[in-house]
């Protein structure tokens, strides 16, 4: 399958990216992984008529925890992740998400910034952004900003980004004591996207009662989901089995799943609450200590 | 529609062309260098019979355009060969029948060889992990495994002393 044409440009500055976005309006599109956008340039349901690369841009590859946060570049790669002993150890969270995306070769081309600004709700990050609490830096012609993961998914393949603005870094408040999370996903196989995934995130005082809670779907609805209402059922509570277990029906009552051909409505809902049961459960194990970030 | 002049180093040899934006790099491995060992399957970035080391990492080359190529090196699998002695995941997939059809093979091969690069002493699970992108329709999969786990014995093997293989090149250089 052969793309439209297109004009390509690699700028080696973000400065000079920005500016070409801004110049050419809604027209062009940021290449960095394409591990989403080519496939979707040679099926034809893109066509624009200008690519801007920003892989010649240099010193964008990072992950390193700096100034009290994870710091995720642009350029990124989604294998960067797994090799991160950093992630490894302190946001578990992040670690398993990466492990399940896609395959191994799409994840050493593949971008993490580029799987939370293509919108997809099947993307795994978007969700574990959300239950992170991590926020997006944008960079656009007149300036930059930095919308939280929770505002920033407005519809199908829709978020905030504006044309001439590109997601240079992920920010994720840094790993605190007593936190732990975990991401589990159901995939018909490698490669593909979930059936339905849960992102959890929980942090528990000394006595093992919850202080914050982070829950959030992957492709059960238009766009990633919070699971609020699960969230805030567990604040002030232990993470004990019956709790868990209100805590994903709760978060299965806030999924919006349509059937197709991974499953019915309410498959895809009672799998919510089973994942759910499943992240909870670890995350709380991890954030107790019983259990060391790397083992599940 | 923008044309570019690129210089992509293929196999250890340079090659310069004026290539169209959207060619992909498998189209101008296959069709402007005529190197068709790399295989296009699904032309959907799911079986991964395109792969090649770009810089030593495996990537779909129908999942990334030539241009983006330009300065970078590239290993095919007509690159795993040196001086007429095969390499040793070349000698594993031959001595432990890894290949049925060998529609994959050429990606199956690369895959396994950036694997081995990195780690020469995998488990049969990380094996698994690392091939999950790369699919045999025949279903091959457990000679395959049996394929990369010979070619890392030898590559631990040559690590220590000169493997048969390279021996055996050796005399051929030599000869």
């Amino acid at each position: 399958m052969i793309p439209s044409t297109f004009d390509y440009v690699a700028p080696s500055s973000l400065d000079d990216a920005v500016t070409l976005l801004r110049e050419h309006g809604g027209e062009a599109k940021v290449l960095s992984g394409g591990q989403s956008l080519i496939p979707m340039l040679k099926l034809r349901l893109a066509a624009p008529t200008v690519l801007v690369d920003i892989n010649r841009i240099p010193g964008l590859d990072y992950v390193e925890e700096r100034d009290g946060a994870l710091r995720i570049g642009a350029l990124a790669r989604e294998s960067a992740l797994e090799r991160s002993a950093v992630v490894r150890d302190r946001y578990p969270l992040l670690y398993d998400t990466a492990r399940v995306i896609a395959d191994p070769i799409v994840r050493n081309s593949a971008t993490i910034c580029g799987n939370v600004a293509h919108g997809d709700p099947g993307n795994d990050h978007p969700a574990t952004m959300m239950a992170l609490d991590a926020s997006f830096v944008l960079r656009g012609a007149t300036g930059t900003r930095t919308v939280a993961a929770r505002d920033f998914f407005v519809g199908l393949f829709t978020t905030v980004l504006e044309p001439d603005e590109i997601v240079t870094e992920i920010v994720v408040p840094i790993a605190t004591a007593r936190t732990g999370g975990a991401y589990f996903k159901l995939e018909r196989k490698v490669g593909d996207f979930a059936t339905a995934a849960v992102a959890a995130q929980v942090t528990v005082d000394a006595s093992g009662s919850v202080q914050r809670a982070g829950i959030a779907l992957t492709n059960v609805g238009p766009t990633p989901i919070r699971a609020e209402a699960a969230e805030a059922f567990l604040l002030n509570k232990p993470l004990d089995r019956g709790t868990i277990e209100q805590a994903a029906a709760l978060a299965a009552s806030s999924a919006d799943p349509v059937a197709d051909r991974r499953g019915s409505e309410a498959y895809k809902r009672d799998l919510i609450r089973v994942l759910a049961t499943r992240a909870l459960a670890l995350a709380g194990r991890r954030a107790r200590g019983e259990i060391g970030n790397r083992e599940s | 529609m923008s044309t570019h002049n690129i210089t992509v180093t293929v196999n250890g040899q340079a090659h310069s062309a004026d290539v169209e934006s959207r060619l992909l790099l498998v189209h101008f491995i296959r069709e402007n260098l005529r190197l068709t060992g790399t295989h296009i399957g699904c032309d959907t970035t799911h079986c991964g019979a395109c792969t090649v080391l770009v810089d030593d990492h495996a990537v779909k080359s129908c999942t990334m355009f030539a241009v983006q190529a330009d300065g970078h090196s590239i290993r095919t699998v007509e690159g795993l060969e040196q001086g007429g002695a095969l390499h040793p995941i070349q000698a594993g997939f031959k001595e432990e029948h890894g290949l049925q059809c060998g529609y994959c093979t050429p990606g199956m091969m690369m895959t396994a060889t950036a694997l081995l690069e990195h780690n020469d002493n995998p488990t049969e699970g990380e094996i698994r992990q690392a091939i999950s992108g790369n699919l045999c329709r025949c279903t091959g999969y457990v000679n395959i495994v049996k394929a990369i786990q010979h070619a890392a014995k030898e590559m631990r093997g040559a690590a220590a002393v000169p493997s048969q293989a390279a021996a055996t090149a050796e005399a051929t250089i030599t000869a």
